[in-house]
């Protein structure tokens, strides 16, 4: 591999440190690196640059130089290189380094600007703090602890502006909060390219609003709240239910799409509150789709499987139902691309176990070439990569509506994939069927087919197939178990569990273990510890790796072996597809 | 929009004024405003098509200058100078005669559409203070006997037609 070209360095020097930065760094993200905190409000790191709130003033000067001679000018009391400051501060977003710059950050000028600043800012902002969705995760509020000047000048009235307007069907937007920083209009021009917020009017009048008539209602409208510095844009859903103090945050994945964006759960005393990005600037930068925010309101939802019988009574229903059809072939396993590494790891055992044959559900959707790809299972690489599957599953043609798309995405997700079950079970071959969380009904099995065979069904949800199961074993949800995906860039990533699971349902992993001990009599790992060190034996492609070692921001797995799969996937925010796709609308 | 072939003409020429389309926003927004009056509703999305732009785009140069108007105004707009020359020789007394002429107040349409009094800035000619500026035409030293003579012609003309 050709090692990427080493960026021009420049050594700039901010607060009297030396540091060498790539060039093309502005003075923000370079006084990050030396954990030199410089406030803001309207810029943002993966936005365009407008410097519109004033608020980053720093003081910068550079190296004097005898005009003759370009020499630089030594201080005769210092002995130092004599630095020409700049008399006025200067905006340290739109400030892009050079060599031999020198910044303050700290200086009686920067700190009187910032008082300036934040004073002018919060002349008409109204001191709703206490009932405010913002507070405790508003940078007005932090900054004007940190800069401002401690007491109110202003006697004058504040204007008046439309309160609780809503921009959309996910977001509320309050305007007197609003510090007209652009960021939402930035990022609606620039990411969602949705170009439909603006300022209207100018001054003290300058509005935040939508073009009269039109919504903010993509799919990614709720970025717009996340970048927010202040409470003007508020989550609709978000809206009052907690105060963010008490959210205790964890981090998890995006399980609509193969993306597998980043995020965070944000949950108390096992109830599940948002959902919000977190920056992967290799996955989906600070961004994630409004559906997928919408994904753990079926954490609580009222179809939840819960079990009545004891887990182990279960197994060994299962294990009965595993001995009367112990020839090769009676059954057949249904893996999920919805499941976790180390749970398809299990699968393969399991199969392996019962001699039965491995298949996959597909799920493909229409991408939306930012976080939404195609391929609408966030784990098919894995099922890949652990062996559970060798080739990929294919493309239904059945289009029923199943849960993930009951957010914003309007598209139907086309399920299916069964079709050489489907021919198997019609043949009288298999008799018994495992599914891993897959309602094949809905995978394009018909109601008569499973009739015709004994299901055992491990979900989270109920649904036609666990109505027609023979042995139903409840288990958890992504937010309440930990685990592994490998996105569409071979990607290894963790989530963890942000919330118990209800009671009667069984981790996953657990009911694989036992059921793979039952069918082939031999005791199986059940934790994560254990299991790694089975997986990274076993997985070439996981070799010298453990749970533990995949950092925050994922782990890039060896992917030549599966370069020439067809994946159904179009090109996304960070991915680009290695093969050609497979057409849609075929 | 309905508008007349000359200015739809002009807007075509002056697009290719400008390297890049969007730059033609204002001169577009004055054409449009010169032919209908004022700016119908409908600007914002006529405009946004002509010039590749989303209508947000637009509506935000409308509202950010005053001189755009979003309301018809009557047949005649009278632009009483406001300023500091003109407010000391006389500009508030000039204004209140147009009103108490017209039956008006300031910023609003006459009764019968005959004309829109507007209290303005600066009008640029502090020496004949105060001014008015009726249409394109400007008139000096306009104290109230002169309001007086300036809306009884345009009284008479508008009984002419």
């Amino acid at each position: 591999m050709i090692a990427p070209p080493k960026p021009d360095l420049v050594t700039v020097n901010i607060d009297g440190r030396e540091i060498a930065v790539p060039k093309g760094t502005n003075v923000i993200e370079a006084a990050r690196l030396v954990n030199v905190d410089v406030p803001h409000y309207c810029y943002h790191p993966k936005l365009t640059i407008v410097g519109n709130c004033r608020m980053c003033l720093i003081e910068m000067g550079m190296p004097a130089v005898d005009p003759a001679t370009k020499a630089p000018i030594i201080d005769p009391v210092t002995g130092k290189p004599k630095i020409n400051w700049i008399p006025r501060p200067q905006i340290g977003c739109g400030t892009n380094v050079s060599p031999g710059l020198h910044v303050k950050t700290t200086s009686p000028m920067v700190k009187d600007a910032r008082e300036g600043v934040m004073e002018f800012l919060l002349i008409n902002h109204p001191l709703d703090c206490p009932i405010c969705d913002q507070a405790g995760e508003c940078k007005l509020q932090e900054q004007s602890t940190g800069y401002g000047r401690g007491y109110s000048r202003f006697v004058e009235q504040k204007n008046v502006k439309p309160k609780r307007t809503q921009l959309g069907p996910r977001v509320t937007l309050d305007d007197e909060r609003c510090i007209l920083c652009s960021r939402c209009i930035r990022f609606s021009k620039e990411i969602a390219k949705d170009d439909v917020l603006g300022f209207v009017d100018r001054g003290s009048y300058s509005t935040l609003t939508c073009f009269p008539g039109k919504q903010l209602a993509n799919n990614y409208s709720l970025n717009t709240v996340d970048i927010c510095p202040v409470g003007a844009l508020t989550s609709t859903d978000f809206r009052f239910k907690m105060r963010v103090w008490f959210l205790k945050q964890t981090n998890s994945i995006d399980t609509e799409t193969s993306v597998g964006a980043n995020t965070v759960v944000w949950s108390r005393e096992g109830q599940i509150y948002r959902l919000t990005p977190r920056r992967n600037d290799d996955v989906n930068d600070t961004w994630m789709p409004d559906s997928g925010r919408e994904l753990f309101k079926a954490v609580m939802a009222a179809d939840r499987l819960v079990a009545t019988t004891h887990l182990d009574a279960l197994v060994a229903q299962a294990a009965e139902l595993f001995k009367m059809n112990a020839s090769a072939g009676a059954i057949a396993v249904v893996g999920s691309g919805r499941s976790s590494v180390e749970e398809q790891f299990l699968t393969k055992k399991l199969a392996a176990a019962l001699k039965a044959s491995t298949q996959l559900v597909s799920r493909v959707g229409q991408g939306d070439q930012l976080l939404i790809s195609a391929d609408r299972n966030p784990n098919v690489r894995g099922a890949l990569v652990t062996g559970l599957i060798s080739k990929l599953p294919k493309v239904g043609d059945a289009t029923p509506l199943s849960r993930s798309t009951k957010g914003a995405v309007a598209a139907p997700i086309r399920t299916g994939g069964l079709t050489d079950l489907a021919a198997s079970i019609d043949a009288g071959k298999v008799k018994v069927v495992v599914s891993i969380g897959e309602d094949l009904i809905a995978a394009g099995l018909t109601a008569a087919q499973l009739a015709n065979v004994s299901v055992v069904y491990l979900g989270t949800h109920a649904n036609a197939t666990s109505a027609a199961a023979k042995i139903v074993f409840p288990t958890l949800s992504v937010f309440e178990k930990n685990g592994t995906f490998v996105n569409q860039q071979f990607r290894l990533q963790k989530f963890a569990k942000a919330v118990p699971g209800p009671q009667g349902a069984t981790d996953d992993l657990i009911v694989l273990a036992k059921l793979t001990a039952a069918a082939s009599s031999a005791p199986m790992a059940s934790d994560l510890g254990s299991l790694w060190t089975l997986i990274s034996a076993e997985v070439p492609a996981f070799a010298m790796t453990s749970y533990a070692q995949v950092p925050e921001t994922g782990l890039l797995i060896d992917a030549t072996p599966f370069a020439a799969l067809p994946f159904v996937e179009g090109e996304t925010l960070h991915f680009k597809p290695a093969a050609a796709a497979v057409a849609l609308d075929s | 929009m309905n508008l007349k072939p000359a200015t739809l003409h002009s807007i075509d020429e002056v697009i290719t004024h400008y390297p890049v389309k969007r730059s033609a926003t204002l001169p577009l927004l004055h054409l449009i405003q010169e032919d209908v009056g004022y700016l119908p509703p409908e600007t914002c999305e006529w405009v946004a098509a002509k010039l590749e732009l989303q209508p947000i785009n637009v509506l935000e140069v409308i509202t950010f200058y005053p001189m755009f108007r979003q309301k018809p105004i009557g047949r005649r707009h009278i632009k009483v100078c406001r300023t500091l020359s003109c407010a000391l020789l006389g500009g508030y007394k000039t204004c209140e005669q147009f009103e108490k002429e017209f039956n008006t107040h300031r910023g609003e349409v006459s009764p019968g559409g005959e004309v829109t009094i507007d209290f303005v800035e600066c009008l640029a000619s502090c020496g004949t203070a105060p001014v008015v500026l009726i249409d394109d035409d400007l008139h000096e030293k306009v104290d109230c006997a002169k309001a007086k003579q300036l809306s009884d012609q345009i009284k008479a003309e508008a009984k002419k037609r």
